[in-house]
């Protein structure tokens, strides 16, 4: 069920984000998603990709540093309330979200949250079983289409 | 002055043992010779020694030392290119160049006999670091106007070694290299020799897996924490080596097995170490400033150069059994120093509290600039893997060490940055650590 995340370091400074992402399309690998948090002197990327390793490689040959975490993906409808839905259970476990970000996908009116736990495998067992659908890899880039 | 066959003969190594009053009979006998010399030569010292009312002929004990003047760096800028020189430019052998890590470069002649003084302290401070004919020697060092690069080459030739001219630069080439040429010892500068750690690692290639068991590093400060992040890195034993241009190159001072410090071939190289600021030797022990006297050296004589770099003599006698005096290793050079805040702080003290700090890697700037009628200081670090998160929290947490233990080595708040990796002008030869924007 889990999925990896690329994070990358990148100093928060005109032309610093851009580099990353030209090596990406340079290496014909798409961005399924990402989200940036910052600071006043750096940020950090976090992507989902498809070959998640291919673009690790690529981005450390080129000096990045690059760490994988793993990551959930939960999807929900895409309509007001969908997201409190999904969260009410995690609070109710008293699973403490380090981070999280969603995407929608046009087509079946669904959107996907991907949700940073500090102990995935945790948050799993915990939420099984409750109304939080986790998918997995092939599950979240097969609803995405083909490559 | 000694002739080139006598240089190079392997009886030269008993001269690590002499008993001291035969030692000091050498240096007197070879002091006086190069007062003459110099004198004779280059109109610099014959008007430095008349104002100071010295005659060459005056010099008999090495006491008599002290009554010369100093020559600084700026006495070999305000000569520059060839006013020092003692010998016409026909009878020079070859030219370097000091690196300018502090200035405008210095021009600095060699006679072919005092390449073979040079190639002889190499050779022997090569054998202090077990190194033997049938060792294949990665030098990494610059070839080319820096006296790194070839004053390890001749030294290895000499003692009949392998030495693979890898100079500097071209990371990936180098670790390639050491990975399939099977050197067994390398040679660079610290900074240089971290950053190839780095990369190997980011490779895949594991440093401790190869035949390499020995490393010979210097051309700048280095401190105790970065040998054990070296010889963790690595899996090797770290020795230091010291030498100038002004005076020949690396092979002026080492250390052997013992790491107790650096003998200094002061058969050759004849040092004082003072206080910075009266010019008074200081007592064993207590730190001052490297003085350095050449004592067989004909293009370029030094009769007391002012090195700018700051040691103390080691008190004692070394479990080597060598009988050369040995200095501390070189802890910051004098102009290093820099004042924020009306505090000195000399940059060793920032790579020590840095490399306190788990898992961070020393490459690092120190920039200096003058913000809101203040200088300050800031701190540049590069991430490493091992610092790296995918959280925010954990890097302003890891920020926030880093500058709680500046803070604590230096006594003053410094900001600490994070910065990519390799966003800091990456040291292939020497590394950059102060960078002045006032």
């Amino acid at each position: 069920m889990k999925i990896h995340q690329l994070s990358v370091f990148v100093e928060n400074r005109p032309g610093h984000l851009v580099a990353p992402c030209r090596l990406l399309a340079q290496a014909g690998i798409n961005i399924v998603t990402l989200a940036l948090a910052e600071t006043q002197q750096y940020g950090i990327l976090r992507l989902i990709v498809r070959d998640w390793q291919k673009a690790k490689d690529v981005l450390q040959a080129s000096g990045f540093r690059v760490t994988i975490t793993e990551v959930l993906a939960v999807q929900v409808d895409d309509r007001p309330g969908g997201l409190a839905e999904v969260l009410e259970p995690i609070s109710a476990a008293e699973l403490n979200v380090e981070y999280m970000y969603a995407f929608s996908m046009k087509a079946n009116e669904q959107a996907v949250l991907v949700f940073r736990f500090e102990d995935p495998d945790l948050a799993l067992r915990t939420l099984q079983g409750s109304a939080v659908n986790f998918i997995d890899t092939v599950e979240l880039f097969g609803r995405l289409g083909p490559v | 002055m000694e002739s080139p066959s006598q240089a190079r003969n392997p009886d030269g190594l008993s001269r690590d043992h002499l008993p001291a009053e035969q030692l000091a009979a050498l240096q007197v006998q070879r002091l006086r010779q190069t007062v003459q010399w110099a004198c004779d030569r280059v109109p610099l010292y014959r008007q430095r020694l008349a104002a100071a009312g010295v005659a060459p002929d005056e010099i008999r004990s090495l006491d008599d030392l002290a009554r010369l003047p100093f020559v600084t760096k700026e006495d070999l800028r305000g000569a520059y290119p060839f006013g020092l020189f003692a010998v016409p430019l026909d009878q020079v052998a070859r030219l370097h160049a000091s690196s300018g890590t502090t200035g405008k470069q210095v021009l600095v002649p060699y006679t072919r006999a005092d390449l073979d003084v040079w190639t002889e302290a190499m050779f022997r401070v090569l054998t202090w670091f077990g190194i033997r004919p049938g060792d294949v020697i990665h030098n990494a060092y610059g070839y080319g106007l820096f006296t790194g690069g070839l004053g390890f080459h001749y030294g290895v030739e000499a003692l009949g070694a392998t030495v693979i001219p890898a100079s500097g630069g071209n990371t990936d080439r180098q670790i390639t290299v050491l990975q399939d040429f099977g050197a067994t010892v390398v040679c660079c500068t610290p900074s240089f020799f971290l950053h190839m750690a780095d990369r190997a690692q980011q490779m895949g290639v594991d440093l401790r897996a190869l035949r390499l068991r020995a490393g010979v590093f210097g051309a700048e400060p280095w401190s105790e924490e970065m040998r054990d992040r070296i010889q963790q890195a690595a899996g090797i034993e770290a020795f230091d080596i010291y030498g100038l241009a002004e005076i020949v190159g690396p092979g002026v001072a080492a250390e052997c097995a013992a790491h107790q410090g650096l003998h200094v071939l002061e058969d050759h190289f004849y040092p004082e170490v003072v206080d910075p600021a009266s010019g008074r030797s200081v007592p064993d022990g207590q730190p001052g400033e490297l003085v350095l006297t050449t004592l067989s050296k004909q293009a370029l004589p030094m009769l007391r150069y002012r090195t700018g770099d700051m040691t103390a003599f080691c008190p004692g006698v070394c479990p080597c059994g060598r009988t050369l005096r040995r200095i501390r290793r070189i802890s910051h050079r004098s102009d290093d120093l820099f004042i924020v805040h009306g505090v000195n702080v000399f940059p060793a003290q920032i790579e020590a509290a840095l490399l306190a700090v788990k898992g961070t890697l020393p490459h690092y700037q120190i920039v200096l600039s003058h913000e809101r009628d203040q200088d300050q200081a800031e701190v540049q670090v590069e991430i490493t893997p091992e610092m790296f998160s995918d959280r925010i929290g954990v890097l302003e947490e890891l920020q926030g060490r880093l500058t709680r233990a500046i803070r604590q080595a230096v006594g003053v708040q410094l900001g600490v940055r994070l910065v990519e990796p390799r966003t800091l002008a990456r040291s292939e030869g020497k590394a950059r650590r102060v960078i002045d924007q006032r």
